[in-house]
């Protein structure tokens, strides 16, 4: 019964964490090594702001948008197996993540609606235009390990990595998994709905605790899309050498770096012209990519 | 109720049932209550998403977890599309969910009464009994997925193609508008022009 709460908390620190890495490298990145501590200075500075106050804004929406997007990426973490192991063993935890980073659609929408601003709502509607391009090449991109695993949960894709990671066998479906993840988390090329062209968009009204509970859950969700993906492309935490965590820790870590540092080589993309490449690149790349898999499966298991 | 006391996590997930329960039955109210279409719309993605949770509870884990991320997209979309299109711009000025409130109560009483009476008067089959499988749960499964099965799957592509066919019928622009007579204009002549210049 301790362990049920333990484990729970244990993990919330463990993602605030990998956020706090990922914010931190962000910073370094973009401003140079001085900017290592912005992560901590902004959280200071944010713990002291007065909240805003707006005119007819929908709180309750706007409250609910922010905290969706740490609450939706804590919730993908609870699936992910760290050495095996994870905080919930649901049996269709591929699912579950699916259903989580869609969860993030309402969220960043009620994030630019309830403040009842301009730059805000433009942000939520650009966010819905960039998801409905990145969401059906993500899902395919997710089936094709849950088709290799035979399984959709969690601790079954990750043992069945024990031979060869799923990135050697289905890299289409790795690299389109990514560009979901960064979509889903508004970072790097797809952060045009928080874009400096509309002050910030979802991001412009916000102040004090509710522009960290924001900012803390988009790091979150880069680091629980960097987690999954590792768990589910990168071994699991199959590797020689090492015990089973060490191996889950590091993938995460160097997925996420990947991510982070993406934002450096790729410009910003405008969702209307992110729409055809998704539509017409992407999805027919999963898809061939789901065929490709699943002959192989077929004739592994009736070669075994 | 033994077990309930005996073992913890039962309990946990009754607990957890009837409070989705609940919160299901709360949301769905407050559609009808709240005056502002972007809260309507997130109140019954509430209530879907609740329903959803309750069925992973009752472990049937991939129905659960599929609705709550179908009924959360489908209502991410439908509350622009409500409040780009519904008349007097509701979603800006206060508005009121509820239409023809007499015969609306009556249908909607009528088939609570229905529905629930026959959740309640039916004589389900309990887990416990010796022979599964020859209730009437079992029953209402077969008819469904059974013989009804074939209409259940060519209702789906009928759906869709009615769907396709309805959106190319309506389209204010073809393919002539954007590729030229001989259909040979490249790139294409669109008004928003998109990412790989098709």
């Amino acid at each position: 019964m301790a362990e049920a709460l333990l484990f729970p908390l244990g993990l919330t620190a463990v993602l605030l964490a990998l956020a706090a890495l990922a914010a931190g490298l962000d910073a370094v990145l973009v401003e140079g090594p001085a900017a290592w501590r912005a992560p901590w200075q902004e959280t200071a500075r944010l713990a002291r702001q007065r909240r805003r106050a707006l005119a007819s804004a929908d709180r309750l929406l706007w409250r609910l948008g922010g905290a969706g997007l740490l609450v939706a990426a804590l919730l993908m973490a609870a699936v992910v197996p760290v050495g095996g192991r994870p905080v919930a063993d649901v049996p269709v935890g591929v699912v579950w993540f699916n259903a989580m980073d869609v969860v993030v659609w309402a969220a960043v929408w009620c994030l630019g609606w309830g403040a009842n601003a301009v730059h805000g709502l433009v942000g939520g509607y650009r966010f819905l235009a960039q998801a409905l391009s990145y969401e059906l090449p993500l899902m395919f991109a997710l089936t094709a390990p849950a088709v290799a695993a035979a399984s959709l949960r969690m601790t079954d894709v990750a043992a069945a990595q024990a031979d060869r990671w799923f990135v050697v066998e289905m890299p289409v479906a790795f690299l389109v998994f990514c560009v979901g993840v960064v979509g889903f988390s508004v970072h790097g090329p797809f952060a045009h709905p928080a874009g400096a062209d509309v002050h910030g968009g979802v991001l412009a009204e916000l102040s004090g605790v509710d522009r960290w509970v924001v900012q803390a859950g988009r790091y979150a969700l880069l680091a629980a899309g960097a987690a999954f993906g590792a768990a589910l492309f990168l071994g699991g935490g199959t590797g020689p050498w090492l015990p089973g965590w060490v191996w889950s820790l590091v993938t995460t870590l160097a997925l996420l770096a990947v991510l982070v540092a993406g934002r450096r080589l790729l410009p910003v993309v405008r969702p209307d012209r992110f729409v055809e490449a998704g539509w017409l690149v992407l999805l027919p790349l999963t898809l061939a990519q789901v065929f490709v898999v699943s002959v192989v499966a077929v004739l592994r298991a009736g070669g075994a | 109720m033994t077990d309930l006391v005996t073992d913890p996590l039962r309990l946990v997930e009754v607990v957890a049932f009837w409070a989705l329960a609940a919160l299901a039955v709360v949301a769905g109210v407050l559609v009808f209550r709240w005056d502002s279409m972007a809260r309507v719309t997130y109140a019954l993605a509430t209530s879907f998403v609740a329903v959803g949770l309750a069925l992973v509870v009752v472990d049937l884990h991939y129905i659960g977890a599929v609705t709550v991320l179908m009924m959360v997209m489908e209502m991410a979309i439908m509350a622009v599309f409500m409040i780009m299109f519904m008349g007097m711009n509701p979603a800006l000025m206060p508005m009121d969910m509820t239409h023809r409130k007499r015969p609306a109560a009556v249908v909607a009483v009528a088939t609570f009464v229905v529905l629930a009476g026959g959740a309640l008067l039916v004589p389900w089959e309990r887990l416990a009994d010796p022979v599964p499988g020859a209730g009437s749960a079992s029953a209402v499964g077969e008819a469904v997925m059974g013989p009804k099965m074939l209409v259940m799957m060519t209702v789906s592509p009928l759906l869709f193609a009615t769907l396709v066919a309805g959106v190319v019928l309506a389209s204010h622009r073809t393919r002539y508008d954007r590729l030229g007579d001989d259909l040979r204009r490249r790139p294409a002549d669109d008004p928003q022009p998109g990412g790989v210049g098709r």
